[in-house]
């Protein structure tokens, strides 16, 4: 008994500790990324690419804070991205181009369709959560493919970057990466506080045992609802982001594949940790991006047309490599870290 | 005779044609230590889901400190006072234990809508919750998950988790379901302590355990409410004998 006091109590706090290493060098690695990009020689290319890597990391996170913290298992979640792009993209062709305006009305537009689907969707459990989330996503995919006089199928360009009070500082892309990161950083610390409070804390002990929680006097919907909320205008932001990044925004933005990529990128950073979402959309981005490169170069041995040919299918590796990693490394990549650091 | 803490008034429960809960009136006095005992099936944890909120009533009333609570959702009813222990162990096994009753403090301590702070830092959450823990022997546990605890000491922690809610009332579920001798006796020595404390029903299987705590005895057998009396009475009591000690022996 009292060895395992001591077992307990003793060694917890450090790797706690040690733990909190992961998000500084995961942040400062985004800090220092433009002045080493600059040295680079493809400047434009590593700002882009880690630009949406920063964006989905966003997106990835707020998916986390439902799912990690709340085990809700929401199947709509690019729709909030949806939500953000149009928001900013319709807002833009009536002439309203200033962000100071846009991002209100994109966190509101955000909350409100949350708030909404979530009232309905937080009444059901389990997979029929899942399959509820899944439908509010379709159809708001489904709304913006008819959206005939904003680009329809086809999606719609954005005249320019958002201004920031008039100020067109975001057509600079390193501008528009400072801002990327600085959303990231701002809905990491958040998020972060919103976990350790009160509230996070009953968000926490519901999905742990909800019964417990309604027998010591919560009611768990009204606390999930408002996480849902909360989650659904972060994503909402990234949304934001990304419509401004590609300077476009696409029904494409809400598909349901989209959604669970979103989910792929939480599981395989590690559910829970929150900057371990970020990781993990940053593996699942650039594992797309260059996966097609590595699988050439290691095939050395093969000849160049089935080289070649692997490297067109890429996805034939991806998808397994993906599997593989949700099954080999529990708790994903977070997990591994966690593991490598207890030898 | 002084008001009750709880009142059932024709309370009724049935699944098809089957009455689980079938018109039990009773009344549980302020400071009482009030048992619930019959044979395996006789209803007794769907009458205490019913009393908390778990599971609907058909029919009847449940009075509860003055109050008609019957169709009240569970967590209302916490608040007003009525807390429960469950015969399978409810915890939450990714906090501490400390944390596990300093949930049930913050439940009842001002809104949980708030969003910074660190929660589990809060002296004004934490004090409270340790004397809860204390007084169920559990103080040198308290920054242990409660998953890894052993069973009979997270059944100390349900009691300690239903203290902290402050209840007017405590249902208790069997709280020596699947403890050991030695754990038992410890849960026993609990009981004793905190019925100077809260009113408290209980519904236990273990019969020593029952006839040295309870000063009124109920008993339950097919959903019907045979007799309520004192201990020494209800053991003399021919019906219940024959309805329920009586089967025991037989087997």
């Amino acid at each position: 008994m009292t060895e395992l006091t001591e077992m307990q109590s003793a060694p917890v706090p450090s790797p706690v500790m040690r733990l909190e290493l992961v998000p500084i060098i995961l942040f400062a690695a985004f800090a220092a990324t433009p002045t080493l990009a600059a040295y680079s020689g493809a400047e434009g290319y590593i700002l882009s690419l880690l630009t949406r890597v920063m964006i989905f990391g966003i997106a990835a996170m707020s998916l986390d804070l439902i799912l990690g913290y709340g085990a809700l298992v929401s199947f709509g979640h690019a729709a909030f991205l949806g939500i953000g792009g149009y928001a900013a993209g319709i807002l833009a062709s009536h002439g309203i181009e200033d962000a100071l305006i846009q991002i209100p009305v994109v966190l509101a537009a955000s909350a409100a369709f949350a708030f909404l689907t979530g009232a309905i969707s937080l009444r059901t459990k389990g997979v029929y959560f899942i399959m509820i989330t899944l439908a509010f996503g379709q159809m708001l995919f489904f709304l913006a493919t008819s959206l005939a006089a904003y680009g329809g199928d086809d999606g719609m360009t954005l005249s320019a970057r958002s201004l920031v009070a008039g100020w067109g500082v975001l057509k600079n892309d390193i501008a528009f990466y400072w801002m990327a990161l600085l959303c990231l950083l701002g809905t990491y610390g958040l998020s972060r506080a919103v976990v350790a409070s009160r509230f996070g804390r009953v968000l926490r002990g519901t999905r742990e045992n909800t019964i417990r929680m309604q027998a010591i006097g919560f009611q768990p919907f009204r606390y999930q609802l408002v996480a849902y909320v909360l989650s659904g205008m972060m994503a909402g932001l990234a949304g934001f982001l990304l419509a401004n990044q590609a300077e476009f925004v696409s029904p494409a933005f809400m598909t349901w594949q989209r959604s669970g990529e979103l989910i792929f990128m939480v599981v395989l950073g590690g559910l829970g940790s929150l900057h371990g979402a970020v990781i993990g959309a940053a593996a699942f981005l650039l594992l797309e991006e260059f996966l097609p490169e590595i699988l050439h170069a290691v095939s050395f041995f093969l000849s160049d047309d089935i080289r070649s040919r692997l490297a067109e299918n890429w996805k034939m590796v991806f998808g397994p490599l993906l599997i593989l990693i949700v099954l080999f490394a529990r708790g994903g990549i977070m997990g591994l870290l966690r593991r490598g650091r207890h030898d | 005779m002084t008001k009750s803490v709880l009142e059932l008034r024709n309370l009724r429960k049935a699944y098809g044609a089957l009455a689980v809960t079938d018109d039990v009136s009773l009344s549980v006095h302020p400071g009482e230590l009030h048992a619930i005992i019959g044979p395996n099936g006789a209803g007794k944890t769907t009458l205490i889901h019913q009393i908390s909120g778990l599971l609907p009533s058909d029919s009847g009333e449940i009075i509860f400190d003055g109050e008609d609570v019957t169709r009240l959702p569970m967590h209302q009813r916490v608040r007003r006072g009525l807390a429960r222990s469950f015969q399978i162990t409810s915890i939450l096994p990714g906090f501490s234990a400390l944390e596990n009753v300093a949930l049930a403090v913050q439940a009842r301590s001002g809104s949980s809508f708030r969003f910074f702070g660190h929660a589990a830092r809060e002296r004004a959450l934490n004090e409270p919750a340790m004397d809860c823990l204390n007084l169920v022997d559990l103080g040198a546990r308290a920054q242990i998950m409660a998953g890894l605890l052993s069973h009979g000491e997270k059944r100390q922690l349900e009691l300690s988790i239903a203290l902290a809610t402050e209840p007017k009332l405590l249902l208790l579920d069997e709280p020596l379901a699947g403890t050991g001798q030695e754990e038992s006796q410890r849960v026993v020595e609990t009981l004793r302590r905190l019925k100077s404390h809260t009113t408290i029903v209980l519904i236990e299987h273990d019969m020593d355990a029952v006839f040295s705590l309870a000063d009124r005895v109920s008993v339950l057998v097919n959903g019907r409410l045979i007799a309520t009396d004192t201990p020494e009475r209800i053991r003399a009591n021919a019906e219940v004998r024959a309805a329920y000690l009586g089967e025991e022996e037989a087997v």
